[in-house]
């Protein structure tokens, strides 16, 4: 496992405006973070708070209006197009609440998106068997329920064997149960794979799952816990 | 297989009906280009092999009797390569066959026993023998007319005196590829054949002993042919010279080279059309799946991909839409070909019709294909491949719907809802309305273009046979004969009316404008033959002055008023100065009319004709018939009826299969922009229109919402369409006009109702199809899916 006291993202003053005709929306006000390496990290918040617009700017998906985001020594706000295009591609492995899946690829040809442009990656096989669904390979999304869906989402983020796993409210669209066996996929890749991995949820019970938790409020970051005594994803119950 | 790709195998299989429907459309241009094309190429490489080969002249004149001790003197033109004095004769033929009797033009084989030029390709049999006085041969077509072959025996009237001659070859000649008789316009190989025999047969019928009236030339390669036909025209006139002419003004090539301007107008402009709209449709669809997958496109940048993969991806699916029209184009470029070649087999008479598929042909058809489908694709992937993946994964915001004028405009008459949906629909994406629209009207286009063409036929036939022409039939003279020759003509068993007219080879001057051509001179109280001005008023030449056709006016840059100065070929040089008095229409030919009084006067001679106009008995026909074939001074006949029926005929052949053509592609279209445009639109308001099924609307008023609108666009495309279609035959008129005819521009209202019926029963025939789906939507399934 890695050092945990590496940063891995760490960030001054980033600020994120959003125009939409004459309105402007404030999304961030120059957050200053800072996330470690290895860890486990939830980034917890009312809905508007911000925290899926550090995400999208972390992993390369959107630009800041103001401030710097570094990937370690990678400046990510002084990158060009092209350049995040490589980053994400090498790096960030991506799991959204929607699951996003390409509805016209099987759960294997969904996972082989992303193994065939990456360098170094795990077989779509032996991706799917991590989050447990050696039995759905050949089936298409729509044949599966949702979080199957989630799972191989979950699969094809982890393929590339990438360095951070950043994941956007991914049992927002779940039940308890299935969404217990998302987080579980999670934390078992974070844990076998040392994958840094930053989810996203406004479900407070997650919270006693990470290693540390970022709250935010109104566009910044409101406190920083960290949790001495982790639960297991098995034991959480909403 | 990459994963991408098999989403993309998929994506194609999954939207079938539409990419099948741009695929047809797409085809129909790789189609015609391929054919046209090809055909193209293919003849033009066959008439020039054969040309090459049989030694086709470059130059020709008629005289009424040179020496040939002239030919010497011909001969030392420079640039002239070789020269061949003939004798050409039209003469009347009785055939055992036929009652009527035929029309041959009879051409001398020269003492060597081959001629230089123009050589004869034998099909079957061989050429007249040394000596053999009573053998010719005969031009294919005329012999496949009559299936006759080496054996065969027929007479043919020589200078009054008729002679029974024996086939024996069947040959094929780079001078009459298309054979034409005088004063027809259509080919009627029963009725004209090409004759040819021993010079000294024909000497001794014709008195040209020593002499010849027709000469042909070659030239040493990259002559210029205007200064050696300006010599061989000073040494011709004082033997009755009409003026030489090179292959330009040949019949049999002009009508060649008219038929490949066709091919090349037909290859150049119409693909075109049908390429941008495959683009517009590739557009639009793949726009619209762009659209849809947004989403995706935003997470295959979140997995990494690059914009360009992604662009190339849909790109690509295009590709596969435009080699899926390119192959359908092609196969049937292949079997059009095959047709176009039987046809050109049965009109122009080559000794081979070397069909060749040429490589190049297909890959500029295919290039052309692709590249549209590639465009069309370009401006849709453009459009969303550059949104940061952020912004493509979250949902687009709701379409934003002004107040606008154009809305405050509906609101006046007060729609209910539904009309209202459509109306914003329309004013809120007025560009893709006013495309989907454009793309409906150039169906209607096509078929007012491909079918205006009847209805000028119709017109054409109308002043020809019934206007113009009402005589029955036509006798002309070997030679020009006093016009006292009438009473005579009269006097043959059947005749009712006989009227003359005399053609002058003549060449009119204005400033630097010069044209060589025939000018018709006729008694002003002459009723058989008559001739228009623009407004159906007959025309009569006056006393002094010409009256010429529209198009001969044009070339001479002339109006009435104007003064030009004939020159008539078998006189001196001297340049008469005449006042053009009137214009005509004129759809065959170039031509003058003068009275003949005036232009013998000017000849200097009494007035004399070259044929004659009658009005027959039909009663009594056959004597009639006996008569001219037995007339030394007659030499061929046309009946009017029999030109108009062979031209009834070739027009009702190719009418069919014409409206059939036309309206399939039409439909086509019209039906790949309606299906797709609905299924599109059904995609997009899947949502939309399930709501109000759950609201409680009935199938037929959420089908209206969708469809109507497409039934407006429909209505307003028709009318534009129409106009854009006598646009387009206006075009056609225009680039189909040369010296031999010109077709008027009539477009009657029944091509007008059946273009529009067409285009509507194709949106029709595609709203149905897209309302069955309509129909079967599933309301839980579809109010389920995130937008």
């Amino acid at each position: 496992m890695a050092n945990r006291m590496d940063k891995v993202f760490h960030t001054t003053g980033i600020t994120k405006v959003y125009r939409t005709g004459e309105v402007e929306v404030h999304a961030l006000r120059g957050v200053d973070a800072e996330l470690y390496a290895g860890e486990f990290t939830v980034l917890l918040g009312a809905s508007g708070s911000g925290k899926s617009t550090l995400l999208n700017i972390l992993g390369g998906l959107d630009h800041a209006t103001a401030g710097e985001a570094w990937f370690r020594d990678m400046e990510l706000t002084a990158m060009s197009e092209r350049e995040l295009t490589r980053y994400r591609r090498d790096h960030v492995g991506f799991v959204f609440q929607f699951y996003n899946l390409v509805p016209s690829l099987t759960a294997r040809e969904n996972v082989a998106l992303v193994t065939e442009i990456a360098k170094q990656p795990m077989k779509p096989e032996e991706a799917l068997e991590r989050v447990g669904l050696t039995h759905r390979l050949d089936h298409f999304p729509a044949e599966m329920s949702g979080g199957e869906q989630q799972r191989v989402a979950i699969a094809r983020a982890i393929a590339k064997r990438p360095e951070v796993l950043l994941c956007d409210e991914p049992t927002g669209a779940l039940d308890s149960r299935t969404g217990v066996q998302v987080l579980d996929a999670l934390e078992r890749i974070n844990a076998e794979l040392g994958t840094s991995t930053i989810v996203i949820t406004h479900n407070a019970g997650i919270r006693a799952m990470a290693h540390r938790v970022v709250h935010f409020a109104d566009g910044n970051i409101a406190e920083v816990t960290t949790n001495d005594t982790r639960v297991a994803a098995s034991e959480i119950v909403w | 297989m990459r994963a991408l790709d098999r989403k993309l195998f998929r994506d194609i299989r999954r939207l079938w009906a539409q990419s099948l429907a741009i695929a047809a459309v797409l085809s129909v241009g790789v189609m015609i280009m391929v054919m046209a094309f090809g055909t193209q190429r293919s003849l033009t490489e066959t008439r020039d092999t054969f040309y090459d080969r049989a030694r086709f002249a470059d130059i020709w004149s008629q005289a009424a009797r040179a020496p040939k001790t002239l030919v010497e003197e011909i001969a030392a033109i420079p640039g002239v390569a070789r020269v061949e004095p003939r004798i050409s004769q039209y003469a009347v033929m009785d055939l055992p066959d036929m009652d009527d009797p035929a029309m041959a033009q009879i051409l001398s084989i020269p003492a060597s026993g081959e001629p230089a030029m123009n050589a004869l390709i034998v099909k079957e049999g061989r050429l007249p023998g040394f000596g053999r006085r009573d053998e010719v041969v005969v031009n294919e077509a005329f012999a496949l007319a009559h299936d006759y072959g080496p054996g065969d025996a027929l007479s043919v009237t020589l200078n009054g005196q008729k002679r029974d001659v024996r086939i024996v070859g069947v040959v094929l000649s780079p001078e009459f590829i298309y054979t034409i008789g005088p004063g027809s316009i259509m080919p009627d190989d029963e009725r004209f054949g090409i004759l040819w025999m021993a010079e000294d047969v024909l000497a001794a019928a014709f008195n040209l002993s020593g002499a010849f009236n027709s000469v042909t030339l070659s030239v040493t390669r990259g002559t210029d042919l205007a200064p050696v036909k300006d010599a061989l025209e000073t040494l011709l006139k004082p033997y009755g010279g009409t003026g030489p002419y090179d292959r330009e003004q040949q019949i049999s090539n002009a009508f060649l080279d008219g038929e490949l301007e066709q091919l090349d107008v037909m290859a150049r402009i119409v693909p075109p059309i049908f390429l941008v709209v495959s683009a517009f449709l590739v557009n639009m669809v793949l726009g619209r799946l762009i659209q849809l997958e947004r989403e995706q496109i935003g997470l295959l940048k979140a997995l990494g991909y690059s914009t360009g993969e992604i662009a190339a991806h849909y790109l690509k699916l295009s590709l596969g839409i435009g080699a899926l029209g390119v192959a359908l184009g092609w196969l049937m470029g292949l079997i059009a070909s095959q047709a176009m070649a039987s046809v050109y087999v049965e009109y122009f008479h080559f000794p081979y019709l070397v069909f060749v598929q040429r490589p190049s042909v297909y890959v500029i058809g295919a290039a052309a294909g692709l590249i549209a489908a590639l465009a069309g694709a370009l401006m849709a992937v453009r459009r969303v491949v550059g949104l940061s993946p952020a912004v493509a994964m979250s949902p687009p915001a709701p379409t934003r719907f002004r107040r606008g004028l154009f809305d405050r405009l509906i609101r006046v008459f007060r729609p209910e809802q539904p009309t209202m949906m459509i109306m914003r629909a329309i004013g809120r994406w007025p560009l893709r309305a006013a495309l989907t629209s454009f793309g409906i009207s150039i169906s209607a286009a096509i078929i007012v273009a491909g079918l205006f063409m009847f209805d000028s036929f119709d017109e054409l036939l109308d002043v020809a046979f019934v206007q113009a022409n009402r005589q029955d039939a036509i006798l002309e003279f070997a030679l020009e004969r006093p016009e006292e020759v009438l009473d005579a003509i009269e006097d043959l068993p059947g005749i009712l009316v006989a009227e003359g007219s005399l053609s002058i080879p003549a060449r009119l001057h204005h400033g630097h404008y010069t044209r060589t051509i025939g000018i018709e001179a006729a008694r002003p109280d002459n009723d058989l033959v008559r001739v228009f001005d623009g407004d159906d008023r007959v025309e009569v030449a006056p006393e002094h002055g010409i009256v010429l056709a529209k198009r001969l006016a044009g070339h001479l840059d002339v109006g009435v008023g104007d003064m030009v100065e004939i020159e008539f070929l078998q006189e001196g040089d001297t340049r008469y100065r005449v006042p053009v008095t009137g214009t005509v229409a004129q759809f065959f030919g170039l031509s003058a009319y003068m009275d003949l009084e005036t232009a013998s006067r000017l000849l200097g001679q009494a007035p004399r004709v070259t044929l004659s106009n009658v009005v027959i008995d039909d009663a009594q026909r056959a004597d009639l018939f006996e008569a001219v074939k037995a007339s030394p001074a007659i030499s061929g006949i046309t009946y009017m009826s029999e030109v108009r029926e062979g031209f009834d005929e070739t027009i009702a052949e190719s009418a069919g299969i014409t409206l059939t053509i036309y309206t399939f592609m039409a439909a086509l279209i019209a039906i790949g922009v309606v299906y797709n445009s609905a299924r599109i639109q059904l995609s997009e308001r899947a949502r939309e229109l399930a709501s109000l099924r759950i609201l409680g609307f009935t199938r037929g008023e959420v089908s209206y919402i969708l469809l109507g609108e497409l039934f407006i666009l429909t209505l307003v495309a028709i009318p534009v369409g129409l106009v854009m279609g006598y646009g387009m035959a206006a075009a056609m008129v225009e680039s189909f006009k040369s010296d031999l005819y010109a077709l008027p521009l009539i477009v009657t209202d029944t091509t007008y109702w059946r273009a529009a019926g067409v285009v509507a029963g194709a949106t029709v025939v595609s709203a149905l199809i897209v309302r069955r789906r309509i129909d079967r939507m599933d309301l839980v399934a579809v109010m389920k899916t995130r937008e």
